[in-house]
C-alpha cells in the first residue's frame, strides 16, 4: 500500500503545531498519490486518549497508530514507525520542523536504508511520487530531491506545512512495539524545564531581538531600552539563551517561539536558517550587524552595517524624542 | 575511554559556495577549513579528558571525503585529538546523508569507541543529522543538540534545549552524542600544537579496509537524486545602510520608522 506516515509530538495532552502541520501534508499530499494518510503518537503515560488520537482526524489523518514508549527521545519512536511502515508499508515519512522529527527521521533513514531530505519547505506530487524542495547555502538556492527507492523520509522546516483542518475523526489502532536495546538506554530525567522569567513575545507588535553581537548580557540593557522607547517587547536567538543571557520564553527560533510582529528589530544577530525560520513573516525587519556578510541582511528591509554599541543609544534618544 | 570525534572539511565560510551545474554537486573547491562546529566537538572530548569524569585513553578524530580533507584531521589534532583517521576512496563521491552515514558507522565500528562526538551540523550542508543516522547504524543511544554534557562511570548526564524547554538525559555508554555550539569555546591550538600536528598517526582507509559495500555509497548506493536546482522567490532587496556618520544613520532609521508609522 502506497501512503504517508506522519509522527504527531504531543506534550502535556496537547499535539505541537509543526506536528498538525504535518499530519494536514500528509493528508493533502495522499490524496494526490492515492494512499492512505496515517499519524503515529507514543506516550508513555495515559494522557494520549482515544478522543485526543481520534482529533488528528480533523488534520486529514485516516488512522493513528498509538503506541507505548518513553516521550521526548526519538529512538523509541523510530523503532515504532520502522515497525508500522514495515507492517502496513508505507511509502513515505513526513516530519514537520521541530528537533525530535530532525532525529526520528534521521534514525529511520539509517534503519531502513532510506533517502533523508531535511528543512523541506515544500512538497510536490507528480507522478504519483512526492519531489520534497530544499533551500541550500543559506537559501541561495533551492533544489528539487527525488527518492530513487521507498521508502522515502521528508523531514520539514519550521512552519513549513500550515495546520488545515479537513477531515473528521481517525481511527485509532494500538500497536505493540519492542523496543531496540539501545532506545531504552536513554532516560529522560527532567522535560520542557523553563529557564528565566516567563516574557509573552508572541502577542507583541514590535519586537527588539538581541543576539551574540550584543557581546555580553549586559548588552540587553539597549534593547530593553531600545523596546521600551518603542513601546515593545525584548526577544533573543537560541545562542544567548543558552548562554544564559536572556529567559527562554523570549527565544525565536527552530526550538523557540515564532513570531510575526510589526516590527523586528534585530541587534547583534547573524540571521542563521534556525533564527530566520522562527520570524521571517515579520512585517517589517530591521537588522543593525557589524558583519556587513552577515545573512540576515538578504532578509532585511533595513540593513544597518555599524556597531550598535555606538548606533542604539542615539537610536533610544531620538526614538524617545519623536514619540514624545 | 575512548572518545572518536567525526570531524568535517568545508568550504571557508567567506568562500561563496556555489552548485556545479553538471554534477548538480556542491562545488568543494577553493579556500576550505575545519568545519567550525566540529571545533566545540573536539573541545568537549578535551574537557572530559581533562576534567577527570573519565579516564580517557585517546581521542581520534575520523573524517570521510576526498584527498584534501587530511588538512580538517592536521587542525583537529592540532587542537587536541591524538590521531586520527581519513576514510577516502573514489567510490564514495556523491554519496547522500544515507550513504554517507553507513560509511562513517563502518569506520568507527573498527575503532569501537565508547563515546563519538559531533558538531550540531556542517556549514555546508546544514543535515543536522548525522549523528542520529551513525548511532542506528550502530545500535547506539544518542542525542543531538547537547550543551551540557558530564561523564560519571558509564553514564552520561546531558542538558539541551528541546521544543518545550530544556531537558535532561542520562544515557549509558557507548553512545553518539551530537553537541550544540553553546557547549563551550573552542580554544585556540598553540603554535606548537600546529607544527606538531603532521607527526601524529594519520591512517588512511578505502572502503575494502573497513569493510564498506561499494553498491551502498556513492551515487548508486545514494537514495535521493537532485533533479533539479533553482533559485529563490525573488525578494525585493533591503535598503543597506553602512553606518558612517552615526546621527544620520539614525535620522534615517527613524524616518524609515515613521514612513511605516512605526513611531506611532
Amino acid at each position: 500500500m502506497s501512503g504517508i506516515l506522519t509522527y504527531a509530538l504531543h506534550y502535556q495532552g496537547e499535539f505541537n503545531k509543526n506536528s498538525l502541520g504535518a499530519v494536514s501534508e500528509g493528508a493533502r499530499l495522499a490524496k494526490e498519490i492515492g494512499g492512505e494518510s496515517a499519524a503515529v503518537v507514543v506516550a508513555d503515560g495515559s494522557d494520549l486518549t482515544d478522543e485526543l488520537c481520534a482529533s488528528l482526524g480533523r488534520y486529514g489523518a485516516t488512522k493513528v497508530y498509538r503506541a507505548k514508549a518513553p516521550e521526548g527521545l526519538a529512538q523509541p519512536v523510530v523503532d515504532v514507525m520502522a515497525k508500522v511502515i514495515a507492517d502496513e508499508g508505507f511509502s513515505y515519512a513526513l516530519f514537520g520542523g521541530g528537533l525530535l522529527g530532525f532525529e526520528i527521521g534521521a534514525g529511520l533513514t539509517a534503519r531502513l536504508g532510506a533517502g533523508v531530505t531535511m528543512e523541506v519547505t515544500a512538497v510536490k506530487a507528480r507522478n504519483g511520487k512526492l519531489v520534497a524542495e530544499r533551500p541550500i547555502l543559506q537559501d541561495s538556492a533551492i533544489v528539487d530531491v527525488d527518492y530513487v527507492s521507498e521508502p522515502g523520509i521528508i523531514i520539514g522546516r519550521l512552519n513549513a506545512f500550515d495546520a488545515v483542518e479537513s477531515g473528521e475523526t481517525a481511527e485509532v489502532v494500538d500497536v505493540d512495539v519492542e523496543l531496540e536495546a539501545h532506545s531504552t538506554r536513554a532516560t529522560m530525567v527532567r522535560r520542557g524545564e523553563q529557564r528565566g522569567a516567563d516574557v509573552n513575545i508572541e502577542d507583541a507588535d514590535l519586537l527588539v531581538a538581541g543576539g551574540r553581537g550584543l557581546g555580553n548580557a549586559e548588552g540587553f540593557e539597549l534593547c530593553e531600552e531600545l523596546a521600551e522607547a518603542l513601546g515593545g517587547v525584548v526577544a533573543a536567538t537560541r545562542a544567548v539563551v543558552d548562554a544564559g543571557w536572556y529567559p527562554y520564553a523570549a527565544q525565536i527560533g527552530q526550538t523557540g517561539k515564532t513570531v510575526a510582529p510589526k516590527l523586528y528589530f534585530a541587534a547583534g544577530i547573524s540571521g542563521a536558517i534556525q533564527h530566520k525560520v522562527g520570524m521571517q513573516s515579520s512585517e517589517n525587519i530591521v537588522a543593525i550587524n557589524k558583519d556587513p556578510n552577515a545573512p540576515i541582511f538578504e532578509f532585511s528591509d533595513l540593513g544597518i552595517v555599524g556597531d550598535l554599541n555606538k548606533i542604539l543609544p542615539k537610536l533610544i534618544e531620538a526614538v524617545k524624542a519623536k514619540k514624545g | 575511554m575512548k572518545i572518536c570525534v567525526l570531524v568535517k572539511e568545508v568550504p571557508d565560510a567567506a568562500v561563496e559556495k556555489r552548485i556545479d551545474a553538471s554534477t548538480k554537486r556542491l562545488d568543494r573547491s577553493g579556500e576550505k577549513n575545519l568545519n567550525p562546529f566540529d571545533t566545540h566537538a573536539i573541545e568537549a572530548a578535551m574537557q572530559i579528558a581533562e576534567g577527570g569524569g573519565a579516564d580517557v585513553e585517546e581521542i581520534v578524530a575520523v573524517t570521510m571525503g576526498p584527498q584534501s580533507a587530511f588538512r580538517a584531521l592536521h587542525k583537529a589534532v592540532s587542537l587536541g585529538a591524538d590521531r586520527s583517521i581519513h576514510l577516502t576512496d573514489d567510490a564514495l563521491a556523491g554519496s547522500d546523508c544515507c550513504a554517507t552515514g553507513y560509511a562513517l558507522a563502518k569506520v568507527l565500528e573498527t575503532e569501537a569507541p565508547d563515546l563519538i562526538l559531533l558538531g550540531q551540523q556542517s556549514d555546508d550542508g546544514e543535515c543536522y543529522t548525522m549523528g542520529a543516522i551513525v548511532a542506528d547504524h550502530l545500535r547506539m543511544p544518542s542525542l543531538t543538540q547537547v550543551i551540557k554534557l558530564e561523564v560519571a562511570d558509564d553514564r552520561l548526564r546531558c542538558e539541551r534545549q528541546a521544543e518545550y524547554g530544556y531537558d535532561t538525559v542520562e544515557i549509558e555508554l557507548p553512545a553518539v552524542i551530537s553537541v550544540g555550539d553553546a557547549i563551550n569555546e573552542p580554544r585556540y591550538p598553540s603554535l606548537k600544537a600546529i607544527m606538531g600536528a603532521k607527526k601524529k598517526q594519520l591512517d588512511t582507509k578505502a572502503i575494502g579496509d573497513v569493510g564498506i559495500e561499494a553498491g551502498k555509497v556513492g551515487v548508486d548506493g545514494s537514495r535521493t537524486a537532485v533533479l533539479a536546482i533553482n533559485p529563490p522567490p525573488a525578494k525585493a532587496a533591503g535598503e543597506i545602510i553602512e553606518d558612517e556618520n552615526t546621527s544620520e544613520t539614525v535620522e534615517k532609521i527613524v524616518s524609515w520608522l515613521e514612513e511605516r508609522k512605526l513611531l506611532a
